[in-house]
């Protein structure tokens, strides 16, 4: 379970958010929901300490975070908007990267996962190529099983579905179901009212919920 | 063709001189360059001001001055080196100051998000640098490193002002002594064929990383 409490963010005398509270609890999909320009990709740079804040604390299980603290990284998993996939790297390389290099893990162990990730995600064969070879909808594909190749606590999502067409749309939508289905805890920022209703239990809907 | 074969052994060892400046000078001025252009970036105040000091004499004065400077003038304050490491060291710390600039370049091309997406996969700011960022920017700055790399042949030949043979100094030797252009002739050649060298290379390295974009 991840909490949130208090949490107060300022650009200069900007105040982004101010005492925000957000519970998500374990194997639960939350939406969060808002207008542009009203700190929903700042909540989540927060919440995996990409970002500070100026106040407030983050449990996750029970255990108490600082704010900015570097073992936020292994606890949470971003999918970001324009994904960051590495362009050096094969789509293969992209997902096993981290593991080896950071948990240690074997290649072979490694690659087996990431091969088992990128079946269950619908991109059988694909591993073989290069981001740039790749339509968003697969580089965000790419980028999720990226992510849960270090098995996060929790996946979190910036806009998922912009610059996706329908059809797209609806296979991230199957895709979430599916981590949902096994039991993965997700947090997905969108503009979409009718995807957020589509795929979670809860909305949280910034613009009342949050005090500025 | 009788000649050619009098001059060539002349020649030929002022290639080895042409030839060692130009390797140890891309082999120190490299790693030296990378690390300056990292310096750049340093919380340190005093640390950039060194720096840009440091880019500011290397780039705001002639490579044959620093040349002269090194040999000469060190050697004035009791500091001396032979003629071919100071033409090294000469060359290493003035071509580290242009690829500084150049790996700069490089260096701010880099997404925000790539060093984002690999702080939240947990790598440690050493594994992000030389597995994510640098590739990336060894790859941006592959023509511009290029070019350097042509100058730095042609500039090897600077080595002349103080004393070391390189091949240029073998072919003028020979050429004002038996009064004819041929030695010169030779040279060029020579220079022609190293350039042509150094430019398949760096076609076949920007063919490898063109694999990915
Ligand atoms: N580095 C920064 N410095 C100053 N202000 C910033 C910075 N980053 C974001 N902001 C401001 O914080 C506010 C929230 O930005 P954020 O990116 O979190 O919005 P968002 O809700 O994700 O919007 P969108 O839906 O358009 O992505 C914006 O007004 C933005 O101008
Ligand atoms: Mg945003």
């Amino acid at each position: 379970m991840l909490e949130i409490k208090g949490l107060t963010k300022k650009y200069g005398q900007n105040v982004i958010f101010k005492d925000l509270d957000l519970t998500l609890n374990n194997g639960e999909v939350l939406s969060v929901i808002g207008p542009s320009g009203i700190g929903k990709t700042t909540l989540i740079k927060i919440m995996t300490g990409l970002e500070t804040a100026n106040s407030g604390q983050v449990f996750i299980d029970g255990e108490e975070f600082g704010i900015g603290d570097g073992r936020l990284n292994a606890k949470i998993g971003i999918i970001f908007q324009d994904f960051n996939l590495f362009p050096n790297y094969t789509v293969l390389d992209n997902i096993t990267l981290a593991p080896v290099n950071v948990n240690k893990l074997s290649k072979k162990a490694a690659k087996q996962e990431a091969i088992e990730l990128l079946d269950t995600l619908g991109m059988k064969d694909k591993e073989i190529l290069y981001p740039y070879q790749l339509s968003g909808g697969q580089k965000q594909r790419v980028a999720i099983a990226r992510a849960l190749a270090m098995h996060p606590n929790i996946i979190a999502y910036d806009e998922p579905t912009s610059g996706l067409d329908e059809h797209s749309t609806r296979q991230v939508a199957a895709v979430i179901k599916q981590l949902k289905s096994s039991g993965v805890t997700q947090l997905v920022i969108t503009h979409d009212q009718y995807f957020a209703e589509l795929i979670s239990d809860r909305i949280f809907d910034f613009a009342q919920e949050v005090q500025r | 063709m009788k000649y050619l074969m009098e001059i060539l052994p002349g020649i030929l060892t002022g290639l080895q001189s042409t030839l060692g400046v130009f390797f140890i000078t891309l082999l120190g001025s490299i790693p030296l360059g990378i690390l300056v252009s990292v310096g750049m970036k340093s919380p340190y105040f005093t640390i950039r001001w060194l720096i840009n000091g440091y880019i500011w004499i290397m780039r705001g004065t002639p490579l044959l001055l620093q040349l002269i400077f090194i040999y000469y003038g060190l050697s004035m304050i009791g500091i001396n080196f032979p003629r071919f490491e100071a033409a090294v060291l000469a060359f290493v710390v003035n071509y580290a100051a242009y690829l500084a600039e150049i790996f700069r370049g490089g260096l701010q091309s880099i997404p925000k998000g790539q060093y984002d997406a690999a702080k939240v996969l947990g790598f440690s700011r050493s594994q992000t640098f030389f597995k994510i960022v640098l590739p990336q920017v060894i790859k941006i700055i592959m023509p511009s490193f290029g070019n350097e790399v042509i100058n730095l042949v042609k500039d090897t030949s600077l080595v002349y002002v103080i004393g070391l043979g390189d091949i240029l100094r073998a072919g003028s030797i020979a050429a004002s002594r038996d009064v004819t252009l041929i030695p010169y002739l030779v040279v060029g050649i020579l220079y022609l064929i190293m350039t042509a060298a150094v430019t398949v290379s760096l076609r076949r390295s920007e063919k490898r990383l063109s694999i990915w974009r």
